[in-house]
């Protein structure tokens, strides 16, 4: 079976194949021109005669419920990524399925980090095939260089749910990490030692994959409410010592950048968003808890503050820093997709108004309404520009996979997208002719912020109009352009073979881009 | 001499910077090995830049090695000339062209609100120094710069005087104590530096000297300005004469060295530079030209920074040294004058204006008479407002 077979040009202008791991998919239509036709998932349909009548479903290990799962060659697991850089479940999945010696398995996470590097070992030694989610550091580098078996799919946090949710991929066995889960398998995010916020990405496999388990390391008595996950939909519990250290959940993102140019570029976001007629009151606005992200909201609080703004509500990632500004009355609502930090905890736990929030509800192409077209300004960061205002965030200018979509194509839907970046980073340009990898078309990116100016989208006739009285630096791209490579000179192409290692999903299923593998 | 020089920097922690080593071998070739993550994208123009200098200097036979973290060709270039001249005698410069953008030269009545330092061998900080929009940067020789590491920093300063775009800030370099740094002028002086700053300046004999040496090498004869610092209490005491000397436009203190010599600490209220601080002042004024306070150093406290800034424009100043970019609009904001004073200053000079229509010598505003030098500082902080929008 080839990895990737039959290319046609999409009408991005890439090449994409139309045939991935064996399957047919479909190139990229363009935005809004395609709508998934399916019926739904299609799981196992359970019978409660089947299961415990006192619905007690604990298994004494981890081993013994992946094998009652049936367990077998070729089978799609998933995993969620709500401990980020302190999971132990994804890796004590695969080890297991080692040791029964089973092989060619999907990992479908909601995102990788760098505690996953282990995999790469069972993707040498066949346990596991191709991972379809993010590919992150180590493993975006080991799929960069052709090494995996089958071909890498990339897919938004959005994209994912979608795909699962309207079959797009079958989830076999769901491997679900809960701080705190009873008997039956009721679970949350919130309870037990461990807790590390709402169970957003998860939701869809518990509802759609054939069989469901809950690991936790905190049993609770039942019942274990909230239920972010049902116990109805969960086929076994695992209580285990230790199933993730909330520690690594931050990982230096929920600290406001100290680096003078990156407060430059949020600053400027900030001021943009100002200019723009945009800050004011009853707004909506994502509210990122990346270094920049943050140090943007950082700027937003003081001009709400001095201009007494107040708004409606702001998507987390959740921090003490969006706690602090529900509680000095600058927002109502937090909805809140991931929780960084004990303050952030507390106030999910504790505070009606910070309300947890599943990804179908901010992101899925399926959703009958959709909370971030809803939102007013988002700002994201970036890899790479183009001059198209194509926006790439999983590859480097050298080719090389190294981050995961996350909800970077689903933000592109708000009502105003700025991209956050660096004209360089390490002389290397951040504004290309034309982006390495496309991940998000030129039309939804609004504005294109950095420390050396702000690039407005021709597109958007209403934001050049609001801000050309402004003394805001605005400039054209292109001249934008041509002052960096005036700084670091035009760079070379990247080396890259024709052949394909990983593609990259539209949030409507359809196929953007295609990785290429780095030639040494 | 030895037969290897390594120079600059490299490290896991390092960026936008390089190590160069260099050994002159036997065998006629050059051999080049490069190790670097832009490889890719700019190898082949780094290993051309590599041979070209080494042809200029005459080197055929070499074996060097670059270590980049992402430097740009003034930061290689500097390196492997400092590389070189650690091996061979020459006296060639290998000169990138000065870049249009830092032509220019600048007044002596410029506003110097603001000068943020930059230590002249971390190239890194110098790159977008400029877009903070600073009053002036000031690329450092002196104590940022460790002893073993001059040459590497003169190098790099006067590449990056010639190459690196600060967006419209004076470019001051800070030299050695004298008489060291008079051997630092040669790499500044013709490569379009628009300001010298003199550290631990006692007499105005060491502003002659350095008047004297700059003469001799300022050949395209351009306007070099110089601000030397008070950091000594014999300096405090020869104040005005340095103040008064050719060239010098501003007059600076440097806190922690006059304390030091007092035989005393800093302290927050500063009871123990009052005198120091109002004698610069005087003495500043005294010869015309603007006196600029010393350095906050607690970057991460922008209230304790106001509450100075506001102190020593109090005491008459017109600016001060800064550290961190972060410290810049601060400084600009409130050494402006406020509205208040705005206001007030467009009073008296509309009555100014007024009276010199009308041909009255004696100018009034409501019952009270304004002297001429009230008329003048009320014009100097409306063309302050107007090249500068003043404070927000």
């Amino acid at each position: 079976m080839k990895k990737a077979d039959k290319f046609v040009k999409n009408v991005a202008g890439r090449m994409v194949p139309t045939i991935v791991n064996g399957k047919k998919v479909t190139p990229f239509q363009g935005i809004n021109k395609f709508k998934p036709n399916r019926k739904g998932a299609s799981p196992h349909v359970p019978t409660t005669i089947n299961y415990p009548k006192d619905g007690n479903k604990i298994v004494e290990s981890l081993k013994k419920a992946l094998i009652k799962s049936g367990l077998k060659d070729g089978m799609t697991i998933s995993t969620h990524h709500h401990y980020r850089n302190g999971d132990y479940v994804a890796n004590m999945v695969f080890d297991i399925a080692a040791e029964l010696g089973v092989k060619n398995l999907v990992w479908l996470p909601s995102a990788a980090f760098p505690c996953h590097a282990p995999i790469i070992e069972h993707m040498n030694s066949g346990v596991v095939h191709h991972v379809e989610g993010s590919l992150n550091g180590a493993l975006g580098d080991f799929c960069s260089h052709g090494k995996m078996e089958g071909l890498g799919y990339l897919r938004s946090h959005g994209g994912r749910f979608r795909a699962i949710s309207d079959g797009e991929i079958h989830i076999d066995i769901a491997v679900l990490a809960a701080s705190g889960a009873d008997i039956m398998g009721n679970a949350n995010g919130v309870l037990g030692k461990h807790p590390f916020g709402p169970m957003s990405f998860s939701k869809t496999d518990a509802k759609n994959a054939d069989r469901t388990i809950i690991v936790t390391d905190s049993l609770i008595e039942f019942p274990c409410y909230p239920w972010e996950i049902m116990g109805n939909d969960v086929d076994f519990v695992v209580t285990l010592d230790e199933i993730g250290d909330p520690q690594k959940i931050v990982s230096g993102t929920t600290k406001i950048t100290k680096s003078p140019d990156r407060l430059l570029i949020a600053e400027n976001c900030a001021k943009f968003v100002e200019a723009a007629g945009i800050l004011k009151n009853g707004m909506n606005f994502q509210a990122g808890a990346g270094g920049t992200s943050l140090a943007f909201v950082h700027f937003i609080k003081e001009m709400m503050v001095k201009k007494g703004i107040k708004a409606r509500s702001m998507i987390g990632g959740s921090t003490k820093f969006l706690v602090d500004m529900m509680e000095e009355g600058l927002t109502d609502y937090i909805f809140d997709g991931q929780t960084f930090g004990l303050e952030a905890l507390s106030s999910l736990r504790d505070n009606q108004n910070h309300i947890p929030i599943d990804i179908f509800d901010i992101y899925d192409f399926h959703a009958k309404s959709n909370l971030v077209q809803m939102m007013d300004v988002i700002v994201l960061g970036s890899t790479e520009v183009d001059v198209n205002f194509n926006a790439n965030c999983v590859s480097h200018s050298d080719g090389r996979m190294l981050h995961g979509i996350g909800g970077f194509q689903n933000c592109m839907m708000a009502k105003c997208t700025i991209i956050a970046v660096p004209t360089f980073r390490d002389r290397i340009p951040v504004i290309r002719d034309e982006v390495t990898t496309l991940v998000a078309p030129g039309e939804l990116v609004d504005v294109i912020v950095t420390e050396r100016g702000i690039c407005i989208n021709p597109n958007r006739k209403d934001l050049i109009e609001a801000t050309k009285n402004s003394d805001l630096p605005i400039v054209d791209i292109h001249d934008l352009k041509n002052e960096v490579e005036r700084i670091c000179g035009k760079p070379k192409k990247p080396k890259l073979s024709n052949e394909a290692v990983a593609v990259v999903e539209w949030v409507d299923g359809t196929i953007l881009d295609t990785i290429k593998k780095v030639v040494k | 001499m030895s037969k290897i020089a390594v120079v600059g920097n490299y490290g896991p922690k390092i960026r936008s910077d390089c190590q160069v080593t260099l050994e002159i071998t036997k065998n006629d070739e050059i051999q080049i090995e490069l190790i670097s993550k832009v490889k890719d994208m700019f190898g082949e123009n780094i290993e051309n830049l590599c041979k070209d200098e080494l042809k200029f200097f005459g080197i055929k036979n070499a074996k060097i090695k670059i270590e980049d973290r992402g430097a740009l060709d003034f930061m290689i270039a500097a390196r492997i000339e400092t590389a070189i001249k650690k091996l061979i005698d020459t006296e060639k410069n290998y000169l990138l062209p000065i870049i249009p953008e830092n032509q220019f030269e600048t007044e002596k009545g410029r506003l110097r609100r603001s000068r943020l330092y930059l230590p002249g061998n971390t190239p890194k900080l110098a790159l977008n120094a400029g877009i903070h929009k600073p009053d002036a940067i000031i690329l450092d020789l002196e104590d940022s710069v460790a002893p073993s590491k001059k040459d590497e920093a003169r190098i790099m300063v006067r590449n990056a005087l010639r190459s690196v775009n600060f967006y419209g800030a004076e470019r001051m370099v800070r030299i050695n104590q004298l008489p060291q740094g008079l051997n630092d002028l040669k790499f500044i002086v013709s490569h379009n530096v628009n300001l010298i700053v003199i550290p631990k300046c006692e007499t105005a004999k060491q502003i002659d000297e350095v008047n004297k040496k700059i003469a001799t090498l300022n050949i395209n004869n351009r306007k070099i300005w110089l601000m030397p610092i008070i950091e000594s209490a014999l300096g405090v005491i020869n104040s005005y004469e340095i103040a008064a000397a050719k060239n010098v436009v501003s007059l600076a203190i440097g806190l922690e060295d006059y304390t030091a010599d007092l035989g005393t600490q800093r302290t927050d209220t500063g009871t123990e530079s009052f005198f120091a601080r109002s004698q610069i002042v005087n003495s500043a004024r005294a010869a015309g030209i603007q006196p600029i306070d010393s350095v906050f150093s607690d970057i991460s406290d922008m209230n304790a920074l106001k509450q100075n800034v506001l102190k020593s424009k109090a005491l008459g100043f017109d600016g001060m040294g800064c550290i961190h970019p972060r410290q810049i609009l601060v400084i600009h904001e409130n050494f402006a004058p406020t509205k208040n004073e705005i206001e007030k200053a467009q009073k008296i000079v509309d009555a100014f204006n007024e009276a010199t229509e009308k041909g009255l010598g004696v100018v009034s505003l409501g019952s009270k008479m304004i002297d001429p030098p009230v008329v003048k500082r009320a014009q100097k902080i409306l063309t302050m407002i107007n090249s500068n929008g003043g404070s927000k």
